[in-house]
C-alpha cells in the first residue's frame, strides 16, 4: 500500500462546549479520491478549513508529503501542493477569468514580487493559465469578469484555479453544491479525468456524485469518523445506516 | 512627590476621560447600529458648545445654554441623518470618510459664517463656581466634580435605555442584525434617526460642558473627535462598555502620563531635557496605547458581538 | 478600457500644458500653483498605491508626507549650519540625496506601523493608521530641537545638478519630472506580478492565500512602497515652502489626500493628478470668489460622493475593467 500523502492524526477542534471535531484520523493515498460524507453539522467544513489552514486544530497533527503542516500558514500548505476549492465560489470579481487563473500561476513560479513585468505580456504566465481555464471547460470565457460568470463557470474557475497552483492534492469543499443535476454530472466527468493525476479529498452531499468518483468514503457524524471503506462498504456499514442514511433496516 | 497633586490629576483625568465618553458613546453607538465611521462628530460637539454659548450670552443662563447646546445639536445631528447620512448606510468606509469629512469643511466655515472667527466664551455657572477642599488639603473646582457626576449619570441612563427600554432593545436588535430588525417591522428609518440625535446631544453636551473650561471656538470638536476615535477602538467599535472603560482610560492614562513622565525621566537625565522628553513621550502616550492594544487585541478589549 | 485611455491621454496633454500655461502668463503666483498641484499629486499617487490598488484606507499618510519634509528641513538646516547630524554625518543641500533619505526613512518607519495596523483591517486600520500618524504629529510639536510647533525655516532651496531650483520653473519641472516618474512606477506596477496580488488583495485576501501568496507580505510592501512615494512628495513639498511644520503630519492633510484619490478615481492610473487638479483649482477659483470658500468645496465634495461614484474618471470612462 502507498505511503499516504496527507494524513490526519487524533485532530481535535472544540468551540466553547461543542466539540466540532472530536479525534480524527485519516489520510488521502496517491491516486485516490477520498470522499468525506456526513450529516449537516457533522463538521465537515470544520475539518476542511482546519486542513486548508484557515483554522488551527486545538490538538492533532496534519502531515503532508512526509512534513509536519499542522501550524503552518494557508499559503505556505498551497504552496507545497496542498490545493482547495471553497464551498461557496471565491474568486476575484474584478479580474477576467483567465486573471484569475494566472495570478495561480504566477503564486507557482514565485514571481510576485516582480514590479515591473507586465503580466499581459508574459507567456508563461498567460499560457500556462489558460491551459488551465481549457482543462476545466472555460476557454471560450476567459475574457469575461469572474463577477460575470455564472454560478456553474464559477464553480468550474475555482477548479481551474486549484489546478494552476500545481496541487499535489485538492481538497473539493461541496464541488457540486447549487449545480443541478446536468450540472454536476458534467463536472463529475471533470473530476474523473483529473484522478489520476491528482488525488482529492472530496466533501460532498451529492450522492450519486460521491458514489459514482469515490475510491473510499469516511462517515462524520458529530465531529468524529465512525466508518471508512469503499463504497460498498459503506452501503452496508450498520452504524453508518443507523446514524447517517437514517435507515432502521 | 505629592499625593494632592497626583490626586488633583487623577481627578482631572476622570474628568477629561467621562468627558470623552460623552463624545465617544455617540460614536460608537452609531457605528454599532449603523455601521458608519462619522468624522463630524466633532462639528456636532462644536455646534453644541456654539449653542450654549450665544443661549447663555442672549439669556444670562448657563442652564438654558445647556439645554439649548443638546437641543441645537440634536437638531443638527438628525438634519444632517435626514440629508446626507442616511444615503451613507452600506456604502463603504472610505465614501463615508470621505462625506463626513465635507461635512466637517461644511459645519467650521458655516459657524465662522455665523459667529466670526474670535473665540466666545462660557462662564462657569455660579450653582458650581468655587472649589472644594480635598484629603490632603488641595481645593478642588467643583465644576470638574459635575463634570464627572454627569458623566456618570449619562453612562447610568445610557445603561438603562439599552438595557430596559422598548427603544434600547430595538437599538440592540439592530446592532445583531440589520435586516431582521426591518423584519420585525421596526420603522428603521426612524431609529437610525433617532440613534443619530442621541448621539448628536451627547457630544452637543460635551461641547457645552467643557466650552466653560476653555474658550469656544471653530475647530474645537476636532482634537477631541480623534481622542474619541482612540478611545472606541480601544474599547472595540460598538460597545458602549468598551466606549466607557476605554474614555477613562485614555483620559487617565493622558493626564498622568503628562505629570509622571518627566518625573520618572528625570533621574535618568537633565532636568530640562527631563521635561522636554517628558512632555514629547506624554503627547504620544495613548496613542502607543493604543497601537499596543491593537497589536494585542485587534478588535479592542471589548469585541462587539455584531460586525 | 479605451475610454480611460483616451482620458489618460488628455491627461497627459494636461499636466504638459500647465506648466507651459503657466510660463506664458510668467506670474510666479500660477508657478507656485502648478507646482503644489504636482507635489499634492505625487503624494496622492503614493497613497494610491496602498489605498487604490491595495484597499488599504491610511489616514495616515500624513506621517511618510511631513517626515519626507523633515528630512528636507533638518538636512538642509544641517548643512547651512555646518553642523554634523552625528558625528561624522554632515547635512545637505542635495535634492537627489534628500529624496533617497525621505524615501528611505518613510518606508522604514511605514515597516513596523504597516506590521501592525495590518493586523486589523477595515475601520480599526483606518483608526490605527490615523493614530500613528498622530503619534509622530505629537512627536513634531512637542520635541523642540527642530522647532517644535512652530516648525523649522530654511532660507535657500536645496540644489539638484545643474537645475537652478531658486527659479520657480525649473523647480517646477523638477516636481513635474518627479510626478511623472511616479505615474510611469504606478502605470509598470499596476501590470505587474506584484500589482496582480496585490488587487487581489483588496478584492478578496482569502482567495489570496489560497492560491500560496501571503497577503499580509504584499500588502506591507505596498505600504511602504506607498510610503515612500508620499514621503518624497513631502519632501518636494518644503523646498516648495523653504518650511516645514507640524501641519504637514495632521490629519487634516491625511484627510486631503483620501479627497483627491476619491475625487479623480479610486486605483485610476491619473486619479490623483486628477483629483488634485480639480482640488488646486477649486481651491484657487473658489478662493477667488468667496472668503467661505471651504464651505463650498465640502458642499462639492458631498455631491461628488453621494452622486458621483468613482469620481471624475469614473464619470468620464466607467468602471475600471482588468483585462
Amino acid at each position: 500500500m502507498a505511503e499516504p500523502l496527507l494524513q490526519l492524526r487524533g485532530l481535535k477542534k472544540s468551540f466553547g462546549a461543542l466539540l466540532a471535531t472530536d479525534n480524527v484520523s485519516l489520510t488521502l493515498r496517491p491516486g485516490e479520491i477520498h470522499a468525506l460524507i456526513g450529516p449537516n453539522g457533522a463538521g465537515k467544513t470544520t475539518l476542511i478549513h482546519q486542513i486548508a489552514g484557515t483554522l488551527q486544530p486545538d490538538e492533532g497533527e496534519l502531515r503532508f508529503a512526509g512534513q509536519d503542516i499542522t501550524s503552518l500558514h494557508m499559503a505556505d500548505r498551497v504552496q507545497l501542493g496542498l490545493a482547495r476549492t471553497f464551498q461557496v465560489s471565491s474568486v476575484l470579481p474584478e479580474f477576467s477569468a483567465l486573471r484569475n487563473v494566472m495570478l495561480a500561476v504566477q503564486a507557482r513560479q514565485g514571481t510576485s514580487f516582480r514590479f515591473f513585468a507586465d503580466v499581459r505580456r508574459d507567456a508563461r504566465l498567460t499560457d500556462a493559465a489558460a491551459e488551465c481555464l481549457a482543462r476545466a471547460g472555460l476557454d471560450g470565457r476567459a475574457a469575461v469578469p469572474a463577477a460575470e460568470l455564472s454560478h456553474g463557470e464559477r464553480r468550474r474557475l475555482e477548479i481551474a484555479i486549484a489546478l494552476a497552483t500545481g496541487p499535489r492534492a485538492l481538497l473539493l469543499d461541496e464541488p457540486m453544491a447549487g449545480l443541478g443535476p446536468e450540472g454536476s454530472k458534467d463536472l463529475v466527468v471533470l473530476l474523473n479525468a483529473l484522478r489520476s493525476e491528482v488525488p482529492m479529498l472530496l466533501v460532498e452531499h451529492d450522492m450519486d456524485a460521491v458514489f459514482a468518483l469515490a475510491d473510499r468514503i469516511s462517515v462524520l457524524v458529530y465531529g468524529r469518523v465512525i466508518a471508512t471503506g469503499t463504497a460498498d462498504e459503506i452501503r452496508r456499514h450498520p452504524e453508518v445506516r443507523a446514524a447517517y442514511l437514517g435507515d432502521d433496516a | 512627590m505629592q499625593i494632592p497633586l497626583l490626586l488633583e490629576q487623577l481627578l482631572n483625568g476622570l474628568q477629561f476621560g467621562f468627558m470623552l465618553f460623552l463624545m465617544a458613546s455617540g460614536l460608537t453607538l452609531i457605528f454599532g447600529v449603523m455601521g458608519l465611521i462619522n468624522l463630524a462628530h466633532g462639528s456636532l460637539y462644536m455646534v453644541g458648545a456654539f449653542a450654549c454659548a450665544a443661549v447663555a450670552a442672549a439669556t444670562g443662563s448657563f442652564w438654558l445654554g445647556l439645554v439649548a447646546s443638546l437641543a441645537g445639536a440634536a437638531a443638527a445631528g438628525a438634519l444632517v441623518e435626514v440629508l446626507v447620512i442616511r444615503r451613507l448606510y452600506g456604502r463603504d468606509h472610505l465614501d463615508q470618510v470621505l462625506a463626513t469629512f465635507a461635512l466637517i469643511l461644511i459645519f467650521s466655515e458655516g459657524t465662522r459664517w455665523l459667529f466670526g472667527s474670535f473665540p466666545l466664551y462660557l462662564d462657569i455657572p455660579p450653582l458650581l463656581g468655587g472649589a472644594l477642599t480635598l484629603p490632603g488639603s488641595a481645593p478642588y473646582p467643583i465644576y470638574r466634580l459635575a463634570i464627572i457626576g454627569a458623566g456618570l449619570l449619562v453612562a447610568l441612563g445610557l445603561y438603562l435605555l439599552i438595557s430596559r427600554t422598548r427603544l434600547g432593545m430595538r437599538i440592540r436588535a439592530g446592532e445583531a442584525d440589520r435586516e431582521m430588525i426591518a423584519a420585525l417591522g421596526i420603522d428603521i428609518r426612524t431609529l437610525y434617526t433617532i440613534v443619530f440625535a442621541l448621539g448628536a446631544a451627547l457630544a452637543g453636551m460635551a461641547g457645552a460642558l467643557v466650552g466653560a473650561l476653555q474658550s469656544v471656538q471653530v475647530g474645537m470638536g476636532e482634537p477631541v473627535l480623534i481622542l474619541a476615535f482612540v478611545v472606541i477602538v480601544i474599547g472595540g467599535i460598538g460597545s458602549i462598555r468598551g466606549a466607557l472603560f476605554g474614555a477613562l482610560l485614555v483620559g487617565v492614562v493622558d493626564t498622568t502620563g503628562r505629570l509622571l513622565l518627566p518625573l520618572a525621566l528625570s533621574s535618568f537625565i537633565s532636568p530640562s531635557a527631563a521635561a522636554s522628553t517628558g512632555a514629547a513621550l506624554a503627547s504620544m502616550l495613548i496613542y502607543v496605547l493604543m497601537a499596543l492594544i491593537l497589536a494585542l487585541r485587534p478588535r479592542g478589549l471589548f469585541p462587539a458581538a455584531a460586525g | 478600457m479605451a475610454r480611460e485611455t483616451v482620458f489618460n491621454g488628455l491627461m497627459i496633454l494636461v499636466l504638459a500644458a500647465i506648466p507651459a500655461a503657466a510660463l506664458l502668463f510668467e506670474e510666479p503666483f500660477y508657478l507656485t500653483l502648478a507646482t503644489r498641484l504636482a507635489i499634492l499629486a505625487l503624494a496622492a499617487v503614493g497613497l494610491n498605491v496602498a489605498l487604490g490598488l491595495g484597499g488599504l484606507v491610511s489616514f495616515g499618510h500624513a506621517a511618510f508626507f511631513g517626515i519626507g519634509g523633515y528630512v528636507a528641513g533638518i538636512l538642509a538646516v544641517h548643512a547651512f549650519n555646518m553642523e554634523p547630524l552625528l558625528p561624522g554625518l554632515p547635512g545637505t543641500k542635495s535634492m537627489p540625496v534628500i529624496w533617497v533619505v525621505s524615501m528611505l526613512l518613510a518606508a522604514l518607519i511605514a515597516l513596523p506601523m504597516g506590521a501592525i495596523s495590518l493586523r486589523t483591517s477595515g475601520v480599526y486600520f483606518i483608526m490605527i493608521t490615523l493614530a500613528f500618524a498622530q503619534m509622530i504629529y505629537y512627536f513634531a510639536i512637542s520635541w523642540p530641537a527642530y522647532g517644535g510647533e512652530d516648525g523649522l525655516s530654511f532660507y535657500v532651496r536645496n540644489g539638484f545638478p545643474g537645475v537652478n531650483t531658486l527659479q520657480p520653473l525649473p523647480f517646477l519641472l523638477v516636481c513635474y519630472g518627479l510626478l511623472a516618474a511616479a505615474l510611469l512606477f504606478f502605470w509598470r506596477l499596476q501590470h505587474s506580478p506584484f500589482g496582480a496580488a496585490l488587487q487581489a488583495a483588496r478584492q478578496n485576501d482569502v482567495r489570496l492565500a489560497a492560491v500560496g501568496i501571503r497577503p499580509f507580505k504584499i500588502r506591507l510592501t505596498a505600504f511602504a512602497l506607498s510610503a515612500a512615494i508620499t514621503g518624497v512628495a513631502g519632501a518636494l513639498f518644503a523646498d516648495l515652502n523653504r518650511f516645514v511644520s507640524p501641519s504637514m503630519l495632521s490629519w487634516h492633510l491625511s484627510g486631503e489626500l483620501i479627497v483627491l484619490i476619491i475625487l479623480g478615481g479610486v486605483g485610476r492610473l491619473f486619479g490623483p493628478v486628477a483629483g488634485a487638479t480639480v482640488y488646486v483649482f477649486l481651491e484657487y477659483g473658489l478662493g477667488g470668489i468667496t472668503e467661505r470658500w471651504q464651505f463650498f468645496l465640502g458642499l462639492i465634495l458631498l455631491g461628488v460622493v453621494l452622486f458621483a461614484r468613482g469620481g471624475i474618471i469614473g464619470l468620464f470612462a466607467g468602471r475600471p475593467r482588468h483585462g
